[in-house]
């Protein structure tokens, strides 16, 4: 590929106490691909993931964003520079409605700067937005308490909320999880676009057959270690990943 | 003719909720009785009240803004336990500005207003980072050690206090500023937490990672939060230290803490009318059982009990129901 890289780390690594929850984990990614994360559980994906988000603060390495140094910011300011993630887990404000959840990220002043300073109302825009993820128009669906909704929509809603602030780089942190064949079918043909319209996304899943399907590259960790990075069919052959996901034969 | 029960909420809120159109004066006047009848009872009260109860009066509305300010803190996720910190610093701000500087006190309520919010947001900006217990547990702490350093250093007249503050002109202006101040804290405030602004707030108290991820500084906006909260409380502080003419150690005492809290908790929290309703409820109870000397503490003790038992919701969001649930009569037609 000929595009540099949009978000790149170097070395990342954290420590919880004696626990090494992630150890030197280095990879970039260019616009308009998406990148998987697999691996066991407790293998260090939403580590991962938050780290780069800076929810959590590294013990050592990089992260470099659009060429920036990012790691050492506050994570306001790192979504404000264009990186968007979702949660594992779903937490919207259930008693307001579906899209008066969507204000928040609305109100960001990423927002602001987009529109040249003017937040417009926020109520239509909310309402065109969950349009897009698949909340019906004319159904009530958008009107009703988030938390009367199915699992199926507060993903969608999560997606949302994440597309409202208009990144470069999304992070979806097992966005099918707990959802049925048919939603996951629903939400694919939107992160495609997303794919399509240039911007880069990392997908943490479980979900691996999905998965495979729309990804470009797999990364694959066990023990907080990153063990394997190449397609989907690369990453499967591979015999570090074999032994982390089925045991080895001689353990 | 064949007759069934109609809600009469559903067909009014769904008119007025965007634009208006609404069919008659009952509809105006069912929307517009919860806004008026406090505006009537403010007006009217003082004007049949008691000398006595006016006093009261004073301190119902002194606590009522107390306790609001203590909602709009807790929407924002900062349980506070130290309202006596807003009031004190407000009340030596007025006393101090109006004993060595002579200033009138229509200079003072407004200054110390805002001295006192921005002292108190100083205060507590350090501890912003603080969720639940450990927040509640600082607010507890500062008015404590603010005390100890006014009693050590002798600063604002030590344990003595500063005494001999110019009163407001009268006590119709006491009461009609603090009423009229009560009633502009109140609908003011409830439409800023309704509306998107609002909405943010609530968000840090409700799931503070998500608003983050919005790119939004929690801490400027709790810092706002506080600052609001301080300002009322400060105003409050400062209102008493001209009726009392006098400003102490006192100010920072416990019940400035506390009275506010349960008047939020009893009246509905959340809501910031229910704080007000109950500091009408609690304020006069406590003094109506003036008549039973030592044992005022425990029967105080048990209506509180009473209140949280059977309306755990609070009295606010009951009646609140019970207004939105009017049915009328209406013919069936075939």
């Amino acid at each position: 590929m000929t595009t540099s890289p949009i978000l790149q780390t170097t070395g990342l690594s954290k420590n919880f106490g004696g626990v090494r929850a992630l150890h030197n984990v280095s990879f970039d990614l260019r616009p308009g691909e998406l990148l998987g994360v697999i691996g066991p559980n407790g293998s260090g994906k939403t580590t991962l993931v938050n780290l780069i988000t800076r929810f959590v603060k590294p013990s050592s390495g990089t992260v470099t964003f659009k060429g920036k140094k990012i790691s050492h910011l506050p994570p306001y300011k790192i979504v404000r520079l264009g990186i968007a993630r979702t949660f594992q887990m779903v937490k919207p404000f259930y008693h307001l409605p579906a899209y008066k959840n969507m204000i928040i990220p609305l109100y960001s002043p990423r927002m602001k700067q987009l529109a040249g300073g003017k937040y417009g109302d926020r109520d239509a825009v909310a309402l065109d937005l969950l349009e897009e993820v698949g909340f019906e128009r004319d159904a009530h669906v958008a009107y009703k308490a988030a938390g009367a909704l199915p699992q199926g929509y507060l993903k969608r809603l999560e997606l949302a909320k994440a597309i409202a602030l208009q990144p470069d780089l999304f992070i979806l942190d097992e966005l099918f999880s707990g959802l049925s064949l048919a939603e996951v079918a629903s939400i694919v043909p939107i992160i495609e676009k997303l794919r399509m319209a240039g911007k880069a996304i990392i997908m943490i899943e479980h979900r691996l057959k999905e998965l495979f399907r729309i990804a470009d590259r797999i990364i694959v960790m066990n023990y907080g270690e990153k063990i394997a990075d190449g397609s989907a069919a690369e990453v499967m052959e591979s015999e570090a990943v074999k032994r982390a996901y089925l045991g080895a034969e001689d353990e | 003719m064949k007759k069934r029960k109609e809600r009469i909420d559903r067909g009014i809120k769904v008119r007025s909720s965007d634009i208006f159109a609404l069919l008659s004066w009952r509809e105006m006047l069912y929307l517009g009785a919860p806004r008026i009848l406090p505006v009537v009872v403010c007006l009217v009260l003082p004007l049949v009240l008691g000398p006595y109860w006016q006093k009261v009066l004073l301190s119902v509305a002194v606590v009522a803004l107390l306790a609001i300010s203590w909602d709009i803190l807790a929407q924002t996720g900062m349980v506070s336990l130290g309202q006596a910190l807003f009031f004190g610093v407000g009340a030596y701000c007025a006393g101090a500005m109006n004993h060595y500087w002579n200033l009138s006190p229509f200079l003072t309520l407004p200054l110390a207003t805002i001295m006192g919010a921005v002292i108190c947001t100083l205060l507590l900006l350090p501890v912003l980072r603080l969720r639940g217990i450990y927040f509640s547990m600082v607010t507890l702490i500062i008015p404590l050690i603010l005390v100890r350093v006014i009693e050590a250093t002798k600063i604002f007249g030590g344990t003595e206090g500063l005494s001999g503050m110019t009163p407001l002109p009268s006590k119709w202006i006491e009461l009609y500023l603090v009423l009229a101040v009560l009633l502009c804290v109140l609908f003011g405030f409830r439409r800023i937490m309704d509306s998107d602004y609002g909405l943010v707030l609530k968000g840090i108290n409700d799931n503070d990672r998500s608003v983050i991820n919005a790119g939004i500084n929690i801490y400027w906006f709790k810092a706002q939060s506080l600052f609001f909260a301080g300002a009322i409380g400060s105003f409050s502080g400062a209102f008493m230290t001209h009726v009392y003419m006098f400003v102490g150690m006192p100010v920072f005492a416990l019940d400035y803490s506390i009275l506010p809290i349960a008047a939020a908790v009893v009246g509905g929290p959340g809501t910031l009318a229910g704080a007000t309703l109950g500091a009408f409820i609690l304020v006069p109870l406590s003094e109506a059982l003036r008549g039973f000397g030592g044992l005022r503490i425990v029967f105080y003790g048990v209506f509180l009990v009473i209140f949280i038992v059977v309306l755990p919701e609070g009295i606010f969001h009951y009646i609140q129901r019970k207004y939105h649930q009017i049915e009328r009569w209406v013919g069936v037609e075939k």
